[in-house]
């Protein structure tokens, strides 16, 4: 059998999301945010949200989303995102509201926001991008680096005396009443994706249940930050990131 | 008994050459191209063993750029 006998379109088992645009992504080869946005995109148009659902979009690596991804979306000041998402869902309740933000955005500049738009058990879903840097800046610590990682600001590597702990907002998260669904994902592997993706898709139910705020941690790479081929970002990650931050549910009611 | 194949079709001038489709291909299908690079000069990936593939989805799950689609066939021997 020929290669032009299978390629034919009765054959196709899968292809790009169409709500994802045709317009090459700025992201550097082999970044994480290419997936969430291709499993975000399918799970958007498997469930029929494609013109209910409303993005708010973060400033870091994320922050040109709404080129990418064929929804309504707004652009938030840094760490606001929550605080737009909660305004927009309350005046459009008929809407259905998501946060794509990154570690600077959640658990940096827009804590106060991000466990505020939690604990009021506002509806909206919250998307967490987290890789342990700064990625969009040059690679500067960042609240949820880990103990020992190097980066542009910790050349010798982050120390607890010197730059504290690493912050877990997601268990922060996790014991707050207004929160209904709190888990960590990875997209390393295609198991890993296919569970990501299962795990956004609880949480836009449950924001269109009204059953208060889902998070959904993704545990991510920045290969550029890391200063890592993709390959071996992959593998770092999941030797050193799971430890600190394990995967898994860590909330659903 | 029947035998699967698969192929698949690269997005050339969207594919960033991570290598990420090569390490997750279970059956070494996948590679990157040793000498062409596309306009962005990305060494794209490619089938460089086509038999051998099975259409098992797990390059275009974890492609970033969204850039494989896979076919996949029943053969009947």
């Amino acid at each position: 059998m020929e290669i032009t006998d299978i390629i034919k379109e009765e054959n196709k088992v899968y292809s790009k999301p169409e709500l994802l645009e045709e317009v090459h992504m700025h992201y550097c080869p082999g970044c994480s945010h290419g997936v969430v946005h291709k499993i975000l995109a399918e799970v958007i148009a498997e469930m029929g949200l494609t013109e209910k659902v409303v993005g708010v979009s973060p400033v870091g690596c994320a922050v040109f989303a709404y080129n990418y991804l064929d929804v309504d979306w707004i652009e938030a000041a840094h760490g606001r995102a929550p605080a737009v998402a909660t305004a927009a869902s309350r005046l459009w309740p008929e809407n259905v509201l998501f946060t794509y933000q990154g570690d600077g955005d959640m658990s940096a500049i827009g804590t106060a926001e991000s466990i505020h738009a939690a604990n009021r058990g506002e509806n909206i879903v919250m998307i967490f991008v987290n890789n342990a840097i700064y990625g969009m800046t040059g690679g500067q610590m960042a609240p949820t680096t880990l103990i020992g990682q190097k980066t542009a600001t910790t050349p010798y590597g982050r120390r607890v005396d010197l730059n504290g702990h690493p912050l877990e907002i997601t268990n922060l998260m996790a014991i707050l009443d207004g929160t209904c669904y709190v888990t960590r994902q990875s997209v390393h592997t295609p198991a890993n994706v296919r569970k990501a993706k299962a795990a956004l898709k609880k949480a836009f139910e449950n924001a269109i249940a009204k059953r208060g705020t889902s998070v959904v941690e993704i545990v991510a790479t920045c290969n550029s930050g890391w200063k890592m081929s993709p390959e071996k970002a992959n593998e770092w990650m999941a030797q050193n990131m799971f430890e600190k931050y394990p995967l898994g549910d860590l909330k659903n009611v | 008994m029947a035998k699967i194949r698969g192929a698949i079709t690269v997005n050339t001038a969207r594919c960033k050459g991570c290598n990420l489709c090569v390490v997750a291909c279970p059956t070494k299908t996948l590679a990157l191209q040793p000498n062409e690079v596309n306009d962005r000069g990305y060494h794209y990936a490619y089938m460089a063993e086509p038999e051998k593939c099975t259409g098992c989805c797990s390059c275009a799950w974890v492609c970033p750029d969204a850039c494989i689609e896979v076919y996949r066939v029943k053969v009947e021997d």
